[in-house]
């Protein structure tokens, strides 16, 4: 779910408040959105992919992240370089080449299938 | 009822702006309709496409690799295709996905000096249909979910009503045709971008008139890593499955070996994965190829090449099953005139049979159905004219909208529906691995809660949208398994535990429909196949 708004880098355009499939956000004071819904985040990172700023943080997880938790402390996801990371891989961004250019996966063969182990093990 | 503040005309109006609906807003507007598109989210972020990214059945013509993909599933979908739908799907297909390149300029990957088309990354392709349809002149209003369609007095759908919840006001457009291009439904398992995808247009057709096919094929589960909404698999081909204890879960797998993921999860509730075969030079192409993969690994810290992590199964019912509306001729046409159906809202068994569409076939049917059903609403509109504007419009909504009863709903609807569809749609052992002494009570219970939805439930106009996804995830899981206790065979992914062999005396569609009383009719008997399978 989202957790981080970093207002210091937020440059209050609005767009995640407009892209988020699932209305989580309000405009706050002085225009930093604010999460105003976090349950109904569908945690789809699409806000993050969209911010100009690299403000927001969407935590994988389907629950909020506990109080306690590395993924909501904004200067632990600065310094891991998870904080605009999905953007970053996207190639979207000033200066950036566009992802789509190099996706390209591994050729994928008939599944595998999980083998009894071994007699005896 | 909500005063309309907002009033709004329209040739054609689409509802939903995942693939389908843009594809179908795009061609309308070229054969000069002017063009309406309502989403309840954000047209370009909205749908699991735009959050997933899809893989796509995109085949050069020539008729040995043509006849090789569309021979690739048959068996595995129990054999309801229609071959000729899956020629028209490859034909259109590979059209759309050059002008992606040639017109949209989407960047596909070059590989060996030829553009790669068998795949779109989810953000770049939405976001670029939405700036594409924006060029072709198609008007947008994005967090405006539809909430009912609109009929004249002969039962024709003449418009849509709904409401701008970043507004707080209600909204009616006119217009002379419809494309429901809603998605499919997911209830709400936070599958990813799945949470907007609640089956409403398939209870807006239902209103009108419509029927739905294939709806027992909705019982598609997703691996996803535990406690999170990645569910992208087609790299757990590469895995191995373990159970809690670390000791291999023989015969698990991604493909033709999840129901022993769902059984040992039931079981024990954990199973444990490690992708483990894939080579040094395959994990560094899985990255560029599915960023969004990793999202969840690199957060969590989890290396999955080479750590074993907990996996579990996300209910995608008829996102990456094939049930939905029935549609009736070459235009995606619904039985109701003036009504058209594309994407995942409409049926896939023409061309996926009772197997997923996931990993190909449901983007590329999202683009030809949208393509269709936007041609054939715009010609139904100019057939219609200006008589259109002086029709008299009627709500057609139901259930949410218009309670039958003289008492409001005893308790929160929401929640009640909240609270049933956990307990008896989500469970693997309900809706997964199917036994008819567990479908019917959970489908008892889920008519005794319609019934008294039908009857009480309503919302203020901004409570309304919610109200009405909640009746249409009950009304979809109704079909899903009134259709699955009609299967009495084993097909495709719609297994019967007391069924667990094919009958070729059902080697037929089955069509479902009624909101307050269900029916459902076999189609008539298709061609006999040879090697008849089940799907895992
Ligand atoms: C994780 C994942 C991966 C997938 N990968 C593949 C793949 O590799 N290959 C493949 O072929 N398929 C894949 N699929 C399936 C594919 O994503 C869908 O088939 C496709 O998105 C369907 O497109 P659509 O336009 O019909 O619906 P959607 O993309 O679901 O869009 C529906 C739109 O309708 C809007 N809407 C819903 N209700 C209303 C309302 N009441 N009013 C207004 N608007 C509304 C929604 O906001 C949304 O924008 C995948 C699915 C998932 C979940
Ligand atoms: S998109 Fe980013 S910069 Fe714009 S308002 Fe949202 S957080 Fe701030
Ligand atoms: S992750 Fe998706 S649902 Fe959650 S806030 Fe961001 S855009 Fe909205």
């Amino acid at each position: 779910m989202i957790e981080v708004v970093s207002a210091s880098r937020c440059v209050t355009c609005d767009v995640c408040i407009a892209v988020c499939p699932t209305n989580v956000f309000d405009r706050g004071a002085g225009g930093v959105p604010v999460i105003a819904r976090q349950n109904d985040c569908q945690t789809c990172f699409m806000c993050e992919a969209h911010c100009p700023a690299d403000a927001l943080f969407v935590a994988p997880l389907t629950h909020p992240a506990p109080p306690d938790s590395p993924l909501r402390d904004e200067d632990h996801v600065t310094d891991t370089g998870l904080l605009g990371s999905y953007r970053k891989e996207l190639g979207w961004g000033r200066g950036r080449k566009s992802g789509a250019r190099t996706a390209v996966g591994p050729e994928l063969g008939r599944a595998r299938i999980t083998p009894a182990p071994a007699q005896g093990e | 009822m909500t005063t309309t503040a907002l009033d709004l005309t329209a040739d054609v109006v689409i509802v939903g702006g995942g693939p389908a609906g843009t594809w179908a807003a795009l061609t309308a507007a070229a054969a000069g309709a002017d063009v309406l598109l309502l989403d309840k989210g954000y047209c370009g972020t909205s749908g699991p496409t735009a959050s997933g990214g899809t893989g796509v059945w995109y085949v050069q013509p020539g008729p040995a690799a043509r006849e090789k993909a569309m021979a690739s599933r048959e068996a595995l979908g129990g054999h309801l295709q229609d071959r000729r739908w899956m020629a028209r799907v490859l034909d259109q297909t590979y059209e759309n996905m050059n002008r992606l390149e040639a017109e949209a300029r989407y960047p596909f990957p070059v590989v060996d000096g030829v553009a790669h088309k068998r795949g779109l990354q989810g953000p770049e392709y939405m976001r670029r249909m939405r700036s594409w349809i924006k060029r072709a002149g198609v008007r947008v209003l994005d967090h405006s979910p539809v909430t009912e369609l609109l009929v004249d007095p002969a039962g024709t759908v003449a418009g849509v009503r709904g409401h701008r919840r970043q507004h707080d006001t209600g909204y009616r457009v006119r217009a002379s045709a419809a494309v429901l291009a809603t998605g499919g439904c997911a209830f709400l398992s936070k599958a990813l971008g799945c949470d907007v995808a609640t089956g409403d247009g398939a209870l807006y057709a239902a209103e009108a008139g419509a029927a739905m096919s294939g709806m027992e094929f909705s019982n598609s589960y997703a691996i996803a890593p535990a406690f999170t909404s990645v569910t992208k698999t087609a790299y757990y081909g590469f895995a191995t499955f373990f159970h809690g204890d670390g000791t291999p879960l023989a015969g698990a797998g991604s493909q033709g070996g999840r129901s022993v993921i769902a059984q040992e999860l039931l079981r024990t509730g954990t199973v444990l994965c490690q992708i483990d075969h894939a080579t040094p030079e395959q994990q560094a192409l899985m990255r560029s190829g599915q960023p969004n993969f990793f999202l969840t690994f690199d957060r969590l810290g989890i290396n999955p090449f080479t750590d074993k992590f907990p996996v579990t199964l996300l209910l995608e019912g008829t996102v990456r099953g094939t049930g939905g509306i029935q549609i009736v001729d070459d235009d995606c046409a619904t039985t109701v005139p003036g009504l058209y159906a594309a994407g995942d809202a409409a049926t896939r068994e023409l061309i996926c049979g009772g197997f997923t569409g996931g990993g190909s076939h449901n983007s590329a049917w999202a683009m030809s159905s949208g393509t269709w059903a936007g041609g054939g609403a715009a010609r139904f509109a100019a057939a219609l004219g200006s008589s259109a504007v002086k029709r008299r419009l009627t709500g057609a909504g139901g259930v949410a909208v218009r309670p039958t009863g003289s008492r409001p709903f005893d308790g929160d609807p929401w929640a009640e529906a909240q609270d049933v569809l956990r307990r008896q749609v989500h469970p693997y052992d309900k809706n997964y691995l199917r036994h008819g002494d567990r479908l019917r009570p959970a489908l008892s219970e889920l008519d005794e809660l319609w019934q008294r939805l039908r009857a009480g439930a309503s919302a203020d106009p901004a409570g309304t949208p919610r109200l009405r996804q909640a009746a249409a995830m009950v009304a979809h899981a109704r079909w899903m398994y009134t259709s699955a206790l009609a299967r009495t065979e084993s097909r495709g992914m719609a297994r019967r535990q007391e069924f667990p062999g094919l009958d070729p005396a059902q080697h037929r569609r089955l069509t479902v429909g009624g909101l307050d009383e269900l029916w459902v009719r076999p189609e008539s008997l298709l061609a006999p196949r040879p090697e008849l399978a089940v799907a895992s």
